[in-house]
């Protein structure tokens, strides 16, 4: 399984609240959620974002609330993968579990910029650049994670 | 090696006699909280995914809290939804308008969370009962479906940093003091995939209420939970409100920790956290000028009984600053009955605050206290993010009751040494 996309570059402690804010969660319509996306630090990531494209973000990407709606809103909104040096760890679970992939990589979070053209293989880890031609090792993920992501999500690994 | 309590809590949730830190386990859970906001996700997957019905009705609560009573129709939909699972489920704990409080004020009030526990929460401040000696951590709506479904979790065991608590507060300091000192110090994600674990001597000058907003805050330190050691505040607590066994877990003398830190109450100053991340935490000798628009007094972290009379005794007598709104939320019906019976509603009334039946509302910018573009709002609340309370370039100040009391009062960020 592989992700390749252009890229849309964000820094630190990317929160939840600015991933989809609260004022849009009187809704689970995952359409509506994608609609809002990002708006509160960039306003037009909705109107640039191809499906496909891939989001790159430095330290503790996803931190705050536990709300579901984030990963559900940033996959809807057509992101294949995002790549961040640290994630919060509930995002990390709430991503997993609705099945948008996630990799952890220093290397790639400080090389990457935006517009890059970038392309990951989720069973090695590897990200490549395309566009820079280099490449970065990212974090595998656990046996145990890959069973939840190969099952369809959390809900079907339990059935 | 030996064990850190949460790991101890974790190992015999999944039957095991040992855990290590980074292992993944299956967790047996004895409780399943939702919200009215992150219910209905979990309950569209529970329907998507042919579950039909919930492992135990009684270890399964929803908390219509965050959007009601019911702020539009959207809102009412969602909650509609929950009260429609809940019944047809025959679900005991439903806690609806009337009878809702903040659910993390709520639970522990009521005794359905305590010592020992392994509970999960679709809420990011679930992290709160780790004060009363359990595990307990936030999760999305997906492992909440789960969790209702089948009684488990997946975990991975995280390893712990400890604080070592020492001494005791000075006047108008408080619990929340305390923990945005330690978020100052370590960062929004010092703690990140790992236990904050509260021990020490001067814990026993930490009152309950303390302990639930510092483990409350727990997640703005990136922690996968924050537990205290239970003690006879603990078990004075629930005495008379947990009806499930009490199992009391402590740290091994050789459990191994990241990081080690004291924490001297004594030195703890009134401390404010500016915009836009809780770490950013300053005291008043690095506070200038800062003129505010309104005050929130509430939330899952401070509002409860203690936070109110703190408050009202700031407040007793005096008028806020006309320039300023007060809104004062009591987190729980009975912590409103309580307050009222002490008098402490008519103190805010005439001093010209707002008071709210129980909601999260203004916390996170749901309803009842919006901020406009610019504007600024002193909070006893845990998150100070961007647009958290309302437009994007409206900002949140985080303190304590005296600080968020005495600031109204003001009309600008002020210590309650300034208005006593
Ligand atoms: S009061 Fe605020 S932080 Fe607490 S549960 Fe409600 S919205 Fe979340």
């Amino acid at each position: 399984m592989k992700a390749k996309g252009i890229v849309h570059k964000y820094g630190d402690n990317v929160d939840t609240d600015v991933i989809i804010p609260a004022r849009y969660l009187n809704t689970a319509d995952h359409k509506e959620l994608a609609s809002h996306c990002m708006e509160d630090i960039d306003i037009d990531f909705v109107k640039k974002v191809k499906t496909g494209d891939i989001m790159v973000a430095h330290e503790n990407f996803g931190c705050g609330s536990s709300r579901e709606h984030a990963p559900i809103a940033i996959k809807a909104s057509g992101i294949s993968c995002v790549i961040a040096a640290t994630f919060a760890r509930i995002f990390y679970r709430n991503a997993i579990n609705i099945g948008l992939p996630i990799i952890e990589c220093r290397e790639a979070s400080e090389k990457i910029e935006a517009g890059d053209e970038v392309e990951i293989d989720f069973e090695s880890g590897v990200i490549t650049n395309v566009t820079k031609g280099e490449s970065y090792q990212g974090q595998a993920f656990p046996e145990f994670l890959i069973n939840i992501i190969n099952k369809g999500g959390l809900l079907n690994s339990l059935k | 090696m030996g064990m850190t309590m949460t790991q101890k809590i974790l190992a015999a949730h999944a039957g095991l006699d040992e855990v290590k830190a980074g292992q993944l386990i299956m967790a047996d859970l004895d409780f399943v909280l939702g919200n009215d906001i992150t219910s209905p996700v979990a309950i569209n997957e529970f329907n998507k995914a042919g579950f039909t019905e919930v492992f135990d009705k009684e270890k399964v609560t929803m908390v219509m809290d965050h959007f009601a009573p019911n702020k539009d129709i959207k809102a009412a939909t969602q909650c509609k939804q929950c009260r429609d699972f809940c019944g047809a489920q025959s679900i005991t704990h439903f806690y609806d308008v009337g009878r809702m409080g903040i659910e993390h004020a709520l639970l522990p009030e009521q005794g359905l969370v305590g010592p020992g526990d392994c509970i999960i929460g679709a809420d990011s401040h679930t992290c709160t009962y780790g004060a009363l000696g359990a595990f307990s951590t936030g999760v999305g709506s997906t492992d909440m479906c789960a969790g209702m479904a089948k009684g488990k979790a997946w975990f991975k065991v995280p390893s712990a940093i400890k604080f070592n608590i020492v001494g005791k507060l000075p006047k108008y300091s408080a619990a929340k003091d305390v923990i945005l000192h330690i978020i100052g110090m370590i960062g929004v994600d010092g703690a990140l995939y790992r236990s904050m674990e509260f021990m020490g001597e001067g814990l026993k000058n930490l009152t309950m209420e303390d302990r639930l907003c510092m483990a409350n805050m727990a997640i703005e330190a990136g922690a996968k939970n924050g537990i205290f050691a239970v003690d006879e505040v603990t078990l004075a607590y629930v005495k008379d409100r947990f009806k499930r066994e009490v199992r009391v877990f402590e740290a091994d003398a050789d459990a191994e920790y990241d990081e080690e830190y004291t924490i001297d109450l004594s030195k703890i100053k009134p401390t404010v956290a500016f915009p836009h991340l809780p770490e950013n935490a300053k005291t008043f000798d690095e506070i200038g000028e800062v003129k505010i628009d309104q005050s929130v007094i509430g939330s899952c972290t401070n509002g409860r009984i203690e936070d109110l009379r703190a408050a009202a005794e700031v407040l007793k007598g005096k008028k806020i600053a006309d320039s300023v709104r007060c809104i004062v939320i009591p987190a729980t019906q009975d912590i409103y009955m309580q307050a009222m019976e002490e008098g402490l509603l008519k103190i805010f009334i005439e001093a010209g605050c707002a008071v709210s039946t129980p909601t999260c509302g203004p916390c996170l910018g749901g309803y009842m206290g919006i901020l406009a573009k610019g504007e600024r709002s002193v909070a006893t609340t845990n998150r100070n993010f961007v647009g958290r309370m309302g437009h994007p370039e409206s900002e949140v100040y985080l303190a304590s009751p005296y600080v968020a009391a005495a600031s109204a009062i003001t009309g600008k960020l002020s210590q309650p040494s300034e208005v006593m």
